[in-house]
């Protein structure tokens, strides 16, 4: 079925629309397929994006719960919880998930995919069943990295980078890590279909009106992320084709004994890695930014730096990957360690802006803006010990120890608190209901609580010398101490998430919505919650970057950005 | 369509020079191969809308002040659902298992993905001919 669509009406603004047809033909009731079937073959953005949220969650409960197995062992020196090789598996396919099957997915397929549009005034995506074909392309590839746990030989067990050549036939035989192989190259090709949608939706279905600078930023970091997609995502898929290569084709790219090169599949691995620690990281930056603006009801403070900043984080990310391999001895240490302290002036830019968006706002301490700031915290804490590893002396002190698993936990616990703070914000825009806000904040203070117990722990251990990635460590009463107070945070993160799932269902259709309960100011609080297919009835002139906030109070001194019309003529009596 | 335009070919230049400045300074080709490439992922897209952006009349949403009636008309045609990505994903996923398991399994792949193929390029042509153009 084909639909042929119609730009919404204008709201009460420039024009009369006295053409009523075209209404129905912007947003209408849709009679498509019910039940099931709906959700087999909807091209609907919102659709998708829902499915792509919830099985991104669940791959972050699976995930979750390996961690836990994780925690446990390391609770007590020579622990025999699990085997040895069941926790190269344990720690393997935690990264895996997390990485590839959370992150990513829940942050540009499922979140990005539902807001994109509506922020920018588009009916849909621009090729609705590509991003379609996106999502079916990464489930498959969630279960085909999930069915390694079934297999004989059990899942991957080679670190979540896959190095050459302990992921080559000889030292990883096994239907596991071609599992993993072949999960990494389908979910490869749906991230790169969705970078092809974020880009063509950006550029060629803004509304009138919505010029580029013009767009929220959380629309913006999305661009910027496709774009970043496009470059990095394609390298990992052709590395992955080469690893497999080497594996079954009797190919000798990554081994030594046939002239090849195996620092080369880090080169790879890397060049595609760091830029997708800026795809993972941006939209969470994006989420944060509109929640802090909407909750302290102010724009964004610093709307161009801001942008400049996004573009600026990406075009650095793609030269800094060799800082992840400064212990090869084989790269270039000036230029990697001078790009990666580089990333840290944008980055620094964004969280003063973050700052002064609160400054002087009516800052609502509600769970969406609990979880804002928490991420704020937790991320500048990573981000610090970021810089430390950016010097390659501390780096050669530091690789492969703790220090390193505790500074990019505290990134990604950080981007977790920007997810939630998105759910908590525009979970009422997509279902049409509010969560819990008490459950909430039990939720977050037991998430802030426990990230922070289980990673500062870790940071001391990295530098006490404890190696990560090892099954057990040798009976040391500072080490063991240090390892139960990071496993009792662990274990307070997973009863978080279990406060979330509680929340979920207890809320479902509990307390509705309503167009715009934040009073917040971008485009996506105009149309109702949910949107109808096709998303806006109607739509407000469009004149600065907060088109619904211009349009709820008329009269109010506009602080946005970008060219303004004439201010609205002063109430009656107000002094200029 | 300026923007958009400057936006990537800024990005392929900072990308061909820090390309340059690598491949010089390190000697290392794998990196700097996929710098230059990188850059040329910036000129491409970029140079086209470029060309583009001169040849034609700016865009209602590339328009400060644009309203919203400016923009009447058709958007575009989109599907309103469809199996037929639903059928390339199963198709993908035998493809994956055939990688693994035994070649056999590219059997009821190719046959999927084919029949995906077919339906989704009819589903496009029998669309097309049976919505009427709102405006006519």
């Amino acid at each position: 079925m084909t639909e042929i669509i119609e730009r919404p009406a204008s709201a009460g603004g420039d024009v009369l629309v006295d053409d009523h047809a075209q209404l129905d033909h912007g947003a209408h009731d849709h009679h498509g397929p019910t039940g099931i079937l709906k959700w087999l073959t909807s091209t609907d953005h919102k659709v998708i994006g829902l499915s792509y949220t919830v099985t991104s969650v669940i791959m972050l409960v699976i995930g979750g719960l390996l961690a836990e197995l994780i925690r446990i062992q390391l609770a007590v020196p020579n622990s025999s919880f699990v085997s040895l090789a069941e926790y190269n598996q344990l720690f393997t396919m935690h990264g895996s998930l997390m990485i590839y099957l959370f992150a990513g997915p829940f942050a540009f397929g499922g979140l990005a995919n539902i807001i994109v549009p509506l922020q920018i005034g588009a009916p849909d995506m621009a090729f609705p069943r590509l991003n379609a074909l996106s999502y079916w392309l990464y489930l498959s590839g969630s279960l085909l990295m999930l069915l390694g746990f079934v297999t004989a030989g059990g899942a991957a067990d080679f670190g979540w980078v896959g190095y050459a050549p302990l992921s080559n036939a000889i030292y990883s035989p096994g239907a596991g890590a071609d599992l993993w192989i072949a999960a990494l190259m389908l979910t490869g090709f749906s991230a790169i279909f969705t970078g092809v949608n974020l880009c063509a939706t950006v550029f060629y279905l803004r509304a009138p009106g919505m010029t580029m600078f013009r767009m929220p930023i959380f629309t913006w970091n999305l661009l910027v992320v496709g774009i970043l997609i496009l470059l990095a995502f394609p390298v990992l898929t052709a590395g992955l084709v080469m690893l497999y290569c080497d594996r079954h084709f009797g190919t000798h790219i990554y081994t030594v004994p046939g002239g090849g090169v195996p620092v080369l599949w880090q080169h790879i691995f890397w060049f595609w890695g760091h830029p997708e620690v800026y795809i993972l990281a941006l939209p969470f930056f994006g989420m944060v930014t509109e929640v802090i603006a909407a909750m302290s009801k102010k724009p964004v403070f610093g709307y161009k730096g801001m942008v400049f900043a996004t573009i600026t984080i990406a075009a650095l990310s793609l030269g800094v990957w060799a800082h992840h391999m400064f212990t090869t001895g084989v790269v270039l240490l000036p230029f990697f360690s001078i790009m990666s302290l580089l990333i840290a002036v944008p980055t620094g830019i964004k969280i003063f802006n973050w700052i002064g968006t609160m400054w002087g706002g009516k800052v609502r301490l509600n769970t969406a803006m609990l979880f804002a700031i928490g991420f704020v915290i937790t991320f500048l804490i990573g981000g610090l010990t970021g810089i430390y590893l950016a010097s390659p002396p501390l780096d050669f002190f530091t690789h492969d120890t703790y220090f390193v698993v505790a500074h990019f936990h505290s990134v990604v616990l950080a981007l977790v608190m920007g997810g939630m703070a998105g759910l908590y914000y525009w979970g009422p825009k997509v279902t049409g209901y509010m969560l819990n806000e008490p459950l909430g904040k039990i939720q977050f203070w037991l998430w802030f609580i426990g990230a922070q117990m289980m990673v500062v722990p870790q940071y001391i251990l990295g530098l006490n010398g404890m190696p990560r990635r090892v099954a057990t460590y040798v009976h040391d009463p500072q080490w063991a101490a240090l390892n139960q107070w990071a496993t009792a945070g662990a274990i307070l993160m997973g009863v978080s998430t279990l406060v979330f799932v509680v929340n979920f269902v207890y809320s479902w259709k509990r307390v509705p919505a309503g167009d715009n309960p934040w009073d917040a100011q971008t485009l996506e609080w105009f149309t109702t919650s949910p949107p109808p297919h096709h998303n806006y009835y109607s739509l407000p002139p469009i004149r600065s970057e907060r088109p619904t906030w211009d349009y709820n109070h008329p009269n109010a001194k506009t602080l946005a950005h970008g060219h303004h019309e004439a201010p609205d003529p002063a109430p009656a009596g107000a002094t200029p | 369509m300026k923007v958009e335009a400057k936006l990537l070919i800024y990005l392929g230049v900072f990308f061909g020079a820090m390309g340059i400045v690598y491949w010089l300074w390190s000697g290392e080709n794998a990196g700097g191969m996929m710098l230059v490439a990188s850059a040329l992922l910036g000129f491409l897209p970029g140079g086209y809308y470029l060309w583009w952006s001169n040849r034609m009349v700016q865009r209602p949403s590339d328009r400060e002040d644009a309203t919203i009636a400016d923009g009447a008309g058709v958007i575009e045609t989109f599907p309103g659902s469809s199996i037929w990505p639903f059928t390339l994903g199963c198709g993908a996923f035998f493809v994956g298992l055939s990688l693994v398991f035994g070649v056999w399994f590219a059997v009821p792949a190719f046959a999927l993905i084919v029949w995906a193929m077919l339906g989704a390029v009819t589903e496009s042509r029998r669309g097309g001919g049976h919505t009427h153009n709102a405006n006519g």
